[in-house]
């Protein structure tokens, strides 16, 4: 049986993120009541381990480290057919750069048992790093493919996949356990379905904190990240705009006049 | 006797050549390394590597340790990650550089948490605070973000390609190559079998006069289509923005800003987009910038110069004919 682990974040809604801002004073997060959703490119490995599934006998365990309201976003993946979800949340585990992200995760992984293969999406939405995947794979001692966009070959041991590569790919063959990162190509993430809603309901969510996974202190969250925010600059606007009026037609002319007179069409 | 650790590069090939953005990073270490009066070394693997070392010295290296072997040729991340971070452990590194390319973003975390340090992602400055401490500079929610790392060693850090310029190469400069052992027993666990580059479709964004870019505000596939046409109609190249790729409706090629490219069009035209700082530091250097967008209070307009308040989805068809009616006009005069 192949142990898929798919790691998903909770971010603010991508499509409200307009609202969100910094606090100047503390420089944290004021999510505004920007309600929380799984990670766009978690969806697309999410959808990737049901399509294993479907292949192959698999079972699926939903990974996330997060607050407690993110047991919704597992709960929202156990309804689309994982097996098993499990929440990481622990106020030692709050502050956690990418590092401390992915070594959380890793001891968690060990403290799932055993696994072939780790899906997460390529990047957040919100903190748009990379790393937690890589590091991750680094921390558990095994190969990562980042970006991966096809999967070629399903063999016992090796699995050959292509992987974005600028304005191309690479063919990669690499043995499991692995992590792969993906990218939206990689599929069409699937919409939830009424009746797996239902069955979701019986499944039950692990929450684990720092005493389930055994780590020090130091280790996890904002103590165990080697970068922190030292300071934030409010962003300054160096264009004086004209906000043109009139009717549509006018707008338009207006514009396509201006820019004939700046010289740049 | 140098008291700091170097700044590092790890420098990129594609089929022999050096990409534009390690020599950019060489330009921007050379700085640092001055402020810290330290040496800028480079690391580049790769097969036939035997002008290279030499442009990366014009560029202002001090030294090049050079991975050569036909098994370094393409990218192979388990042999690349233990070269790096083997001689990283020898040299001690105050700083560590590396491009934001699909290389760069997968090398630079691997190597990162072998080495127990921190990696701050696609960074748009690289500045030193009063203690000497890197700080990376991001764009974040409403502002932009200093990172740093206080503690561990080296110091982390991805940038794109075009944040920094080439600096003017001086050919008199001299400086150390150092040929990198290659282990006898390659690891075995991953292996890049081929690295396919197509030609993409449209005009490139980098070296674009003209670009088009649209955000989530095009609704759907079919808005998305109208800017897509926009672009055609000027011959312009069409950029996008996360929230865009997200949906599906564009590449990530496509993205422009931090995580993404970083253009400098003659004219940028920002289409159903918020002006969110990630996005709109990638097109600083444009020179007139117009955005379209149908929420009068929306952030974008404080950042272009002409702001057109307007349903993007109605106001771009009447747009493409305007501008078709100007050029026909330009051809019968």
């Amino acid at each position: 049986m192949l142990n898929i682990i798919v790691c998903v974040k909770a971010v603010p809604d991508p499509k409200e993120a307009c609202n969100i801002q910094i606090d100047p004073a503390t420089k944290t997060l004021m999510r505004c009541d920007v309600p929380l959703v799984v990670n766009p490119l978690d969806k697309n490995a999410m959808e990737a381990a049901l399509k294993l599934k479907e292949k192959m006998d698999a079972k699926i365990t939903v990974l996330s480290m997060g607050p407690p309201e993110a047991g919704n976003i597992v709960k929202e993946c156990l309804a689309l057919g994982a097996d098993q979800g499990i929440l990481l949340s622990d106020p030692a585990f709050a502050g956690a750069d990418a590092y401390a992200t992915a070594y959380t995760l890793a001891k968690s992984v060990e403290h799932v048992g055993s696994f072939d293969l780790i899906l997460c999406g390529m990047a957040s939405s919100d903190g748009s790093t990379e790393w937690v995947g890589p590091e991750m794979g680094t921390f558990l001692n095994i190969p990562v493919v980042t970006m991966v966009k096809e999967i070629v070959e399903i063999g016992d041991e090796w699995w050959k996949v292509k992987a974005g590569f600028e304005t191309g790919f690479r063919l990669v063959r690499v043995k499991l356990p692995a992590v792969f990162t993906v990218t939206r190509e990689l599929n069409a993430p699937r919409a939830l379905s009424f009746s797996g809603i239902i069955k979701a309901r019986k499944k039950e969510i692990t929450r684990w904190g720092i005493d389930e996974l055994g780590v020090p202190e130091e280790s996890v969250g904002i103590k165990g990240s080697p970068t922190i925010v030292s300071k934030l600059d409010s962003k300054e606007s160096k264009r004086a705009v004209e906000v043109i009026s009139g009717t549509r037609e006018e707008k338009a002319e207006y514009i396509v006049r201006k820019l004939a007179d700046e010289g740049v069409i | 006797m140098e008291t700091n650790g170097p700044v590092w590069v790890i420098a990129e090939q594609m089929d022999c050549r050096l990409l534009a953005v390690s020599l950019q990073l060489i330009g921007q270490a050379r700085k640092l390394a001055d402020r810290l009066e330290t040496s800028v070394e480079a690391v580049l693997m790769g097969d036939n590597m035997d002008l290279q070392p030499q442009q990366l010295i014009a560029a202002g290296a001090d030294r090049v340790y050079v991975g050569n072997a036909p098994d370094l040729a393409d990218y192979q991340p388990e042999l690349y990650t233990e070269l790096v971070v083997n001689l990283a452990k020898a040299r001690q590194p105050e700083i560590v550089l590396i491009g934001s390319t699909a290389m760069g973003r997968e090398l630079a975390p691997l190597v990162a948490a072998s080495l127990k340090t921190g990696l701050t992602a696609h960074c748009i400055d690289l500045v030193l605070d009063e203690n000497n401490i890197l700080e990376a500079r991001i764009p974040a929610y409403g502002g932009l973000l200093s990172i740093i790392c206080p503690e561990k060693r080296p110091q982390m850090a991805t940038v794109a390609a075009g944040v920094f310029s080439i600096p003017e190469p001086d050919e008199t400069r001299t400086g150390e190559v150092v040929r990198m052992e290659i282990p006898e027993h390659l690891p075995g666990r991953i292996q890049t079998l081929e690295i396919i580059q197509e030609e993409s479709e449209g005009v490139p964004l980098e070296s674009a006069n003209i670009v088009v870019a649209g955000g989530a505000g095009a609704g759907d596939l079919e808005g998305w289509n109208i800017i897509a046409a926009l672009a055609k109609t000027l011959n312009a190249a069409l950029g996008s923005t996360r929230p865009a790729v997200d949906e599906g409706w564009t590449d990530l090629e496509t993205m422009i800003g931090q995580s993404g490219k970083m253009v400098a069009p003659e004219l940028y035209i920002g289409v159903g987009l918020s002006g969110e700082l990630q996005h709109m530091v990638g097109i600083r250097n444009a020179k007139v910038m117009v955005a379209v967008n149908n929420d009068p209070k929306s952030p974008v307009f404080e950042q272009v110069d002409y702001g057109i308040v307007d349903d993007c989805r109605e106001f771009v068809p009447v747009l493409i004919e305007k501008i078709k009616e100007y050029k026909e006009k330009q051809v019968t005069c």
